[in-house]
């Protein structure tokens, strides 16, 4: 922190003002390169430095998930082997637990896991059978390895989810913008009881509340992403409405649960930046108010919500997964929810792993966008 | 004078007083204490005020829709009564259709005596506050009375909301209560002393906060080892929610810790010779008490959607015992509840009760400055 505070001090001394109004393209080009050269670079390094460690911990936290259920990996396999009729001795067991690493103390047990993930050795029995460097262990219910079963859904889950948070931002950005410039209003009222209520039902009733209206509407549910053709086929230009018509309820479920936190959000912080000296010295200058609106406070009243991306992602993953099940869609919740039920902790804990790992990505990556937003982001260090 | 007077009245009044003025002043805060007040009254009476135990089935009941109270048998006043239904099978298609049995009627008397429980937990009782008394005809009482109807094994839902509302209204606050202690104590921690250990901290709270919360949540409760009593079931179920709520608890005390540390009264203790603790204590932690209840408060909501969504999906509370989440579990197919709407009521409960906590955390927060 100190060493960051020295060079804070060091950076001021060719401080590029943006505060003196008039900006010439020559002076933008300046500024740009200039924050490319130096903080915007090192700040990024720093934030991808700080990235590793927090890899590290997660893998913990995912550690001690998998360690947490009474009895171990070799026991539920023993369970398999006694239901399908194989006799299993002790030694057996033994040899089994030898065999996994499972005699050794949780310190080396979780060394060993992680290294098979970062990387198994070429000579290794896995590289042997699946040629691949990763090995995330051996999902029992599915009777596949850990990584095939989360690569199936992997995909869908991220552009499900990127779909769904662009459609948030979308629409709640708008709503906010227009209930912070018509305050007490009817439309502010409206949009903030439908935010609250939106909030307030938990996901899984308010899927559980859609489906049954779209079975009484349409007499059809309308459950999983996909329809069974388009699992054989792909999706296509001629099934895109269909899987659109699908997407419709977990919009709304999962549109409107985060929509809520954004628009409340931006509408306080539009509601601040209004109200301060600058935008009255703009408006008595005779700047237009879409331009002050959108110009000065919109840009400053972003700021929580772009640097809040993580926290939005990781809600996202949240109320998706319960929705997911609800509503049998085509993500990892269900996998997830399959995998607990039968303590097939392995899996479970690697669809954990990736979700807070694509969370960490996605603060990454608001961090990034919120120093390229906010150029006091890169002095401070840091704002989160 | 009496502008005066409120003035002083002011100043002399300590902080609490000034906040409990201000959120006097928020109506749906002061709505929402009045709701929650219900709500939780309604739980500690729960076994008094339902009108059955949790044992008490009728295979005749199963599925049932809300039962209809009337007031006028064959067009005579006789007060609150209901009829006994039946299941009558139309021999030309086989269906069975349910009826109500209009011959005789069962009056429903308050203070009624019903199935056996303890009272506050230890005083054996069995006075419910309504119940059916016996028939017009002098037949048992047989018949039943079920406000929200009847759920797959012929049990009174309504009594089951009530009865879930003691699970599923405690664990969340018992969870905050965890939390507010654990992150109060490591985020002083963390702010007090600095250096590697905040260090430290500070990453753990963050990776916390990474993990998406329900898919870890699911993950804890999944290892809930099966067939323990249900005390230790509703323990686990406490610790695996206050698991993450620490972490935002935790910030908080931190930061607050960071500004107030080098304040010159915190200066002033230390130079008196008062020891760590009970700087923290008496001198530190009471200066942000109350943005430590806001953010208990605002914790609460997402307590209950996690508890409801895991006893929901079976990996939080199981039968026997009940919750919110595990009634809703009957409502999990479409066909379930297009044919038994009822089965949803337990819904509005969690939606009331998660809206209250939203709005009562937001007056206090608006409250808990009241300098401003």
């Amino acid at each position: 922190m100190e060493e960051n505070a020295n060079k804070i001090d060091d950076m001021h001394e060719n401080d590029p003002k943006e505060t003196n109004g008039k900006s010439t393209p020559s002076r933008i080009f300046g500024q740009v390169r200039e924050f490319f050269k130096k903080d915007l670079v090192s700040y990024i390094t720093k934030r991808i430095l700080m990235f590793i460690p927090t890899l590290f911990l997660i893998s913990v936290l995912v550690f001690f998930v998998i360690q947490l259920p009474p009895g171990d990996y070799v026991s539920s396999e023993i369970a398999r082997l006694t239901t399908e009729g194989e006799l299993v001795t002790q030694a057996d067991a033994d040899a089994l637990r030898e065999q996994y690493g499972l005699d050794q103390p949780v310190i080396v047990q979780y060394f060993k896991w992680i290294g098979d993930i970062i990387w198994t050795p070429t000579d290794s029995q896995y590289y042997r059978l699946n040629h691949s460097h990763h090995n995330w262990k051996y999902s029992f219910k599915f009777s596949k390895n850990v990584w095939d079963v989360i690569n199936e859904r992997l995909a869908t889950t991220v552009i499900f989810t990127a779909v769904i948070m662009l459609f948030q931002y979308l629409v709640s950005i708008p709503i906010a913008i227009y209930s912070s410039t018509h305050q007490y209003s009817v439309g502010d009222y409206t949009a903030s009881v439908i935010g609250f209520l939106g909030t307030a039902i938990p996901n899984f009733c308010l899927a559980i509340i859609l489906m049954y209206l779209s079975y009484k509407w349409t007499g059809n549910s309308n459950t999983g992403l996909f329809t069974p053709e388009m699992k054989v086929n792909g999706v296509h230009l001629y099934n895109f409405g269909e899987l659109c018509k699908r997407m419709i309820i977990p919009l709304i479920v999962l549109g409107t649960s985060g929509t809520c936190g954004i628009i409340r959000s931006v509408r306080a912080q539009m509601l601040d930046e209004v109200g301060r000296q600058y935008t009255l010295t703009a408006r008595a200058k005779g700047v237009s108010e879409r331009k002050i609106i959108m110009k000065y406070c919109f840009r400053a009243a972003i700021n929580p919500t772009v640097s809040g991306l993580g926290g939005i992602l990781s809600s996202l993953f949240s109320g998706s997964t319960v929705t997911a099940i609800v509503l049998d869609l085509e993500l990892q919740g269900p996998q997830l929810f399959e995998a607990l039920k039968a303590q097939d902790m392995y899996l479970a804990g690697a669809i954990v792993m990736v979700q807070a790992v694509l969370v960490v990505i996605g603060i990454l990556f608001s961090d990034i966008a919120l120093a390229l937003l906010d150029p006091r982001i890169r002095y401070s260090g840091g704002g989160r | 004078m009496a502008k005066k007077n409120t003035k002083e009245d002011y100043y002399l009044a300590s902080q609490w007083v000034l906040m409990g003025r201000k959120l006097k002043k928020h109506k749906l805060a002061k709505l929402s204490i009045i709701i929650l007040l219900i709500l939780y009254l309604g739980a500690f009476f729960g076994n008094f005020l339902a009108p059955y135990s949790l044992d008490d089935m009728d295979g005749l009941y199963k599925d049932a829709d809300p039962t209809q109270i009337h007031l006028f048998h064959e067009g005579k006043f006789v007060g609150p009564f209901v009829y006994k239904i039946e299941k009558v099978r139309d021999f030309k298609t086989f269906t069975v259709t349910i009826q109500e049995n209009t011959s005789e009627y069962y009056k429903i008397r308050l203070f009624a005596k019903g199935s056996s429980y303890k009272f506050l937990g230890f005083i054996p009782c069995d006075i419910h506050l309504f119940g059916v008394t016996e028939g017009s005809n002098g037949s048992p009482a047989t018949a039943k009375v079920m406000l929200f109807g009847g759920d797959y094994y012929g049990k009174d839902i309504f009594s089951r909301v009530l009865l879930g509302s003691q699970v599923s209204l405690t664990i969340p606050f018992a969870s905050a209560f965890i939390s507010l202690f654990l992150g109060i104590a490591i985020g002083a921690v963390s702010g007090y002393f600095g250096g590697v250990l905040d260090m430290i901290i500070q990453r753990i709270i963050e990776v916390i906060g990474a993990v998406p919360q329900i898919p870890l949540w699911m993950a804890l409760s999944a290892s809930i080892p099966p067939g323990i009593s249900t005390i230790k079931m509703y323990f686990y179920m406490t610790l695996v929610l206050s698991f993450i709520n620490w972490t935002g608890m935790a910030r908080i005390v931190r930061g607050k810790f960071l500004s107030l540390k080098n304040e010159d009264y915190v200066m002033a203790a230390r130079l008196a010779g008062v020891s760590t603790w009970k700087i923290i204590w008496k001198h530190l932690v009471p200066g942000f008490m109350s943005y430590l209840i806001v953010s208990v408060t605002l914790g609460i909501p997402g307590s209950i959607v996690g508890e409801t969504s895991m006893s929901y999906l079976g990996l939080g509370i199981k039968s026997p015992a009940t919750s919110w989440g595990v009634l809703l579990q009957e409502a999990s197919t479409t066909t379930q509840v297009a044919l038994h709407p009822n089965k949803l009521i337990p819904i509005i409960f969690v939606t009331i009760t998660v809206l209250a906590f939203n709005f009562l955390g937001d007056g206090l927060r608006d409250a808990a400055d009241p300098y401003k």
